[in-house]
């Protein structure tokens, strides 16, 4: 992998960061109306003195997490899009950039994403709600490194089943994460879930670790297992999403179907 | 001359439809090889293989005697391509644009080269600009610019001057010439404007139904045939499959 064709793709898409509204509203704006929203809740949880500790926090705490998910799997497919929303998919692929490279700019857009929304939601919801992400500790950062690389795992099955189906597909883009969202037990524990469902939540690397943060703030404890089960999980679907993406990717070429995406 | 591009038995097959067929060419150092046919005669698909956008069913591609398969970053590096059907990043600024695809294509100290490619297609008073702002003319000098970013040995040209009004196209032409001159680029050109090949292309090859129909220099086809020009060479190899 070649650096400068990564960073040249990773500043082609941050270029376009500072002048695009619906990229500003995206990063800011959505993730703290949403924010608000659950915090308001939270007030009201708090009023009603319901008997859980911590359900405020717990539930901001998914809130925030969730965010991370959500943004980092639009990061990759998004991207994607861009080339073919703006018919420039043929002048990339004719350059000498792998589709390594590609998808390792689209991590690293995907990374800036975080940092930005990280911050904006993080210092919302200190300033507004008193919580503080901080308080999960050193925790954070598996908990974060795992959420993240599991949307940019969902970006890439969005993607190849763009590739494959063309723009008519596109909602993925933007709707994969809510699709799953009751099965990974973002705002309650998994044996919630009627019984027939907990085996898919158990297949999801992000339930392990909306079930941890629950753990860590009801109980003060991180159960381990739960890291480890996550960070396996999420290296089993890059195997499975991975090899779909390069398999969909030769299928598109040998198609023709990679050009009338554009078309 | 030594072929810089070599193409043998090359075909595409889509869900059982043949639309490249056997074909084989060469394309020699320095010069403009003229590709041409009717609309679905198979030149998109042949250079979409080429670039390796598209695998080929069967055949062989090679290019400074490397094959694209197994030599593809080290062949693009050396190529590059314009298309009036392809077009740049509306949303960024033409020089955003230009630096993208400098870094892409690793151009060594790119901020003097795009000024030189700036100067050079008059483009310079645009670079600031969003490249959705420019008109047909000026986004067609803004893709040149792009194709000779990385001084590419071989350029592929597709349809470069169509919806360019008869000004602007000559200037493209003449351009096109000098700096064809200058570097000894090869080329391959395609184009639906006969008078254009008859100025621009050494050689040029007729592909209808898939298949290599005929081949030679312009003046000479347009003798084979026994025709006045060459958009009568067209016509007539257009309507033989009918």
């Amino acid at each position: 992998m070649k650096w400068h064709r990564i960073y040249a793709m990773l500043r082609r898409y941050l270029y376009l960061y500072p002048r695009s509204v619906p990229r500003i509203l995206d990063i800011f704006f959505w993730p703290i109306t949403e924010l608000l929203i659950w915090g308001f809740l939270t007030f009201y949880l708090r009023q009603i003195n319901t008997s859980i500790p911590n359900v405020a926090t717990a539930i901001l705490g998914a809130l925030v997490f969730w965010n991370f998910i959500q943004r980092s799997q639009q990061a990759v497919s998004i991207a994607f899009l861009e080339e073919v929303w703006e018919r420039n998919l043929i002048n990339i692929f004719v350059t000498p950039i792998k589709m390594t490279e590609f998808l390792a700019a689209t991590l690293f857009v995907g990374v800036v994403r975080l940092i930005l929304i990280g911050l904006s939601v993080g210092i919302a919801a200190f300033l507004l709600f008193q919580f503080n992400i901080f308080s999960l500790g050193l925790y954070l950062v598996p908990f974060v490194v795992n959420l993240f690389f599991f949307g940019w795992i969902l970006g890439l099955i969005a993607t190849s089943i763009i590739m494959r189906f063309g723009q008519s597909a596109q909602v993925l883009a933007f709707a994969l994460t809510i699709f799953i969202q009751p099965f990974v037990a973002v705002f309650y524990p998994v044996q919630i879930l009627p019984g027939f469902l907990q085996p898919i939540a158990h297949s999801i690397p992000a339930t392990y670790v909306f079930e941890g943060m629950r753990s860590v703030l009801f109980k003060g404890t991180l159960p381990i297992e739960n890291l480890v089960s996550a960070t396996v999980l999420n290296l089993i679907w890059f195997s499975i999403a991975i090899t779909i993406f390069f398999k969909m990717f030769a299928y598109v070429k040998d198609t023709g179907q990679l050009l009338k995406l554009v078309d | 001359m030594k072929p810089i591009l070599t193409v043998k038995h090359l075909t595409k097959v889509f869900n059982g439809i043949t639309a490249v067929n056997n074909i084989s060419f060469e394309l020699y150092e320095g010069e403009i090889l003229g590709f041409l046919g009717p609309n679905g005669a198979g030149k998109t698909t042949t250079i979409q293989m080429i670039l390796g956008l598209i695998t080929p069913s069967k055949g062989e591609i090679t290019m400074f005697d490397k094959d694209i398969k197994t030599h593809r970053e080290e062949i693009l590096s050396k190529v590059n391509f314009s298309s009036a059907y392809v077009s740049l990043p509306g949303n960024l600024k033409v020089e955003e644009n230009l630096y993208t695809f400098a870094r892409l294509y690793g151009v060594k100290n790119y901020k003097k080269r795009i000024q030189e490619l700036a100067d050079f297609f008059e483009i310079k008073q645009l670079l600031p600009k969003l490249y959705i702002s420019l008109s047909s003319g000026q986004s067609t000098r803004v893709n040149l610019a792009k194709a000779l970013l990385n001084s590419p040995k071989l350029l592929f040209l597709d349809e470069p001057t169509v919806s360019l009004d008869p000004d602007i196209t000559d200037k493209v032409r003449k351009v096109l010439k000098k700096i064809q001159k200058e570097n000894g680029l090869t080329i391959l050109y395609t184009t639906h404007n006969m008078k254009e090949v008859e100025e621009m292309c050494d050689r040029v090859i007729f592909i209808n139904e898939g298949k290599i129909v005929t081949e030679g220099p312009p003046t000479k086809l347009i003798e084979r045939f026994g025709l006045r020009d060459l958009n009568e060479v067209f016509i007539k190899i257009a309507r033989n499959k009918e």
